[in-house]
């Protein structure tokens, strides 16, 4: 879904159209109207989509009202259903994987820009390209047969025992090292917007103008100090609107977080416990919830649910790539 | 569909061709009918079909979409029969004109990792698994798992639970079982294709339970027994409704069919949960297809029918072989007679006939 954001897609060239204006002719006229209804597919979709979605989870809120927003009951038995643990879990990891992601794609793409060598740009560059074209399902099973065990035999026994010992933030990094669980969610989608962010930022960067910099340099500024007072106050906006990218592809993960995730309707205070989110409990319902049950309603709601969710991050993020890259 | 049963069934036309240009006798016309539902059976519907195919010529295209999917095709007619794990309910099949049958048996054991335990070795009880499920009983030396295994070595380590994520079938019949043998269960969870799980977690598929198990020491799973003998899991044994404890094999799979009360069932939905029997193994069922009884193609139904009657008397091998445990003769002599009463085409006569 958030892929389409990327690029600029509506610059609408209508000018260039007027010097054929008198002599136009039939095919045109039929290959402009194509070019029409090609475009008008794609709204059509969407709406159809979204009024779909919405009429779909209706009977989840005549029955539920708000409840269905603000339960935490996942109970197919008895037939209550609520999205909090499915919603709480989505932006948590999402969460955690902007936090994760974020500062390295700031060292990547400085790096890319700034420092280095063209042979090492252009591997890298590459390298991380390679990286955005793995399929989630493959991050999904990495996930969970190389970095569960690991995360469970190193990672997290070392986290508890560092971090899990700090007052507050640590009942976060406490309980069982299972492996799976909202953290190790988050850190694999670090990865997974990982080449996506670093990409956006590279943009941002180049599009520094070479005399500011050159002007900080000429001032004696360092590397790092042209970075935090040049190139990072310039493109600020659109960073902040590739972050928000990032945090939409995030959102919407499915399978990746389906296989890490652990998938228990609970909410607990510790990182690595297992939890839930939007995409995974979608995923793992689905193929048997029962025609006409209120479980299938429950579950296109969420599905409209997380459309909502996606589309006003990726709207603001929208926003704020475009006003700093189109001046 | 697999590159083989495409390479026989074109031996077997060519056969066929080969014959009607020697003897100009009429050749019955291969049927194609479709089938949606449970991925249980998936395996065993997908082996008898290509065995059916090379005898008869009539080809099934299964789509193992879930039983919830099956459902859903069937009750729209989109396809000849749905298949479900769990069995559906009275009210429904009637509303929806719908025959259930049973058209294979599979059973749900228990797994554990567990440093020097071997397959078959640990001895658990339904209230304990229950209790385990509950999350009451935490660790595995608890006196309760010791008292149970006298002579093992039980380490001080976390028991850590762990389920099917999914919706399914599996998931159904494991809750029947721990709702049949704990009353704290049956109160505080319920039975359904997925439940709210008081603790552990969750992975998709018998793979992701197997493999979550494998990936964290004291951790216990439940999976079906086609995945654990296949993948050579450890198993756990269980103690049975008689007070014997068994160790999942066909044989115990066996003695829990043939003690069902599928006379007193009604649309075959006999329990096989914690059925009475010295060798029985406790958590066995069915897994059900479902046949329109007013058919809109008759010749459709009749070949879904042909096919099943086949497997029922042909597929038992095959079946075995895949670790499926096959209906035991007086079920698949009612399920026929059951074809024989309820199915009618749009003439009101039977669509079946012996």
């Amino acid at each position: 879904m958030s892929d389409v954001a990327v690029g600029n897609l509506s610059s609408a060239p209508a000018s260039r159209h007027r010097g054929f204006a008198r002599g136009e002719q039939a095919s045109d006229i039929i290959f402009r109207g194509v070019l029409y209804a090609a475009g008008i597919l794609v709204l059509t979709l969407l709406g159809l989509i979204i009024i779909l979605l919405f009429q779909g989870g209706l009977p989840v809120l005549y029955a539920f009202g708000i409840d269905f927003f603000t339960s935490s009951a996942w109970n197919p038995v008895t037939e209550k259903y609520g999205a909090v643990v499915a919603v709480y879990g989505t932006i948590i990891t999402a969460v955690i994987a902007v936090v994760v992601a974020v500062p390295a794609a700031f060292g990547i793409s400085f790096f890319l820009t700034e420092v280095a060598p063209p042979v090492l740009r252009r591997s890298i560059g590459t390298a991380i390209q390679l990286l955005a074209a793995i399929p989630s399902i493959i991050f999904g099973m990495w996930g969970f047969f190389i970095v569960v065990p690991l995360m469970a035999a190193y990672v997290q026994p070392a986290l508890a025992s560092t971090l899990g010992v700090v007052p507050v933030i640590g009942t976060l990094f406490s309980g069982a090292p299972i492996g799976t669980g909202i953290l190790t969610a988050g850190l694999i989608m670090a990865l997974m917007i990982l080449p996506f962010i670093t990409a956006l930022f590279v943009e941002v960067l180049e599009s520094v103008p070479p005399m500011f910099k050159e002007a900080a340099y000429g001032v004696g500024a360092t590397t790092s100090e042209v970075f935090t007072a040049v190139s990072i106050p310039y493109g600020r906006t659109a960073i902040v609107g590739a972050v928000m990218l990032g945090l939409g592809r995030a959102l919407g993960e499915t399978m990746a977080v389906t296989f890490v995730i652990g998938n228990a309707n609970r909410i607990s205070a510790s990182l690595f416990s297992p939890g839930a989110s939007i995409a995974s409990t979608i995923a793992n319902e689905f193929p048997e919830a029962a025609p006409g049950s209120l479980k299938l309603f429950a579950l296109l709601e969420l599905g409209f649910l997380l459309f909502v969710l996606s589309f006003i991050v990726l709207a603001v993020a929208r926003v704020l790539v475009r006003s700093r890259l189109e001046t | 569909m697999s590159l083989m049963s495409r390479n026989s069934m074109r031996a077997f036309m060519l056969a066929g061709s080969v014959a009607g240009l020697a003897f100009a006798a009429p050749v019955a016309k291969a049927v194609d009918f479709t089938g949606a539902g449970a991925t249980f059976p998936a395996p065993v519907y997908a082996a008898w079909a290509a065995d059916y195919k090379a005898k008869s010529g009539d080809s099934l295209n299964y789509q193992a979409i879930g039983s919830g999917g099956g459902q859903t095709q069937i009750l729209n007619r989109t396809v000849d029969f749905g298949a479900s794990d769990a069995p559906v309910a009275g009210d429904k099949l009637a509303a929806a004109k719908l025959l259930q049958f049973p058209a294979v048996i599979g059973s749900v054991v228990i797994i554990v990792n567990l440093d020097g335990i071997a397959a078959n070795q640990l001895k658990l009880d339904g209230p304990l698994v229950a209790d385990i499920y509950l999350g009451k009983i935490t660790k595995w030396n608890d006196k309760r798992i010791a008292d149970l295994n006298e002579g093992v070595k039980l380490p001080d380590l976390a028991i850590i639970p762990a389920y099917r994520s999914d919706g399914s079938g599996t998931t159904f019949v494991y809750a029947s079982y721990l709702a049949a043998v704990s009353p704290e269960w049956k109160d505080k969870v319920g039975v359904a294709t997925s439940i709210s799980w008081p603790t552990g977690n969750g992975a998709k598929g018998n793979d992701g339970v197997a493999a979550s198990v494998k990936n964290s020491k004291g951790a216990i799973g439940y999976v079906e027994y086609v995945y654990a003998a296949a993948n050579n899991l450890v198993t756990a044994q269980l103690k049975n409704k008689a007070g014997k404890f068994v160790s999942p094999s066909t044989p115990a799979f066996q003695a829990a069919a043939a003690n069902a009360d599928w006379a007193g069932a009604k649309d075959f939905a006999a329990s096989m949960i914690d059925t009475p029997g010295d060798t029985t193994w406790p958590i066995v069922s069915a897994t059900f297809i479902l046949l329109p009884k007013d058919p809109a193609k008759a010749e459709q139904s009749l070949a879904v029918m042909k096919f099943f009657d086949w497997a029922f008397a042909n597929g038992g091998a095959t079946a075995e072989k895949l670790h499926y445990i096959p209906l035991p003769a007086s079920v698949t002599a009612r399920v026929k007679t059951a074809w024989e009463s309820d199915i009618k085409d749009s003439a009101g006569n039977p669509v079946w006939k012996k």
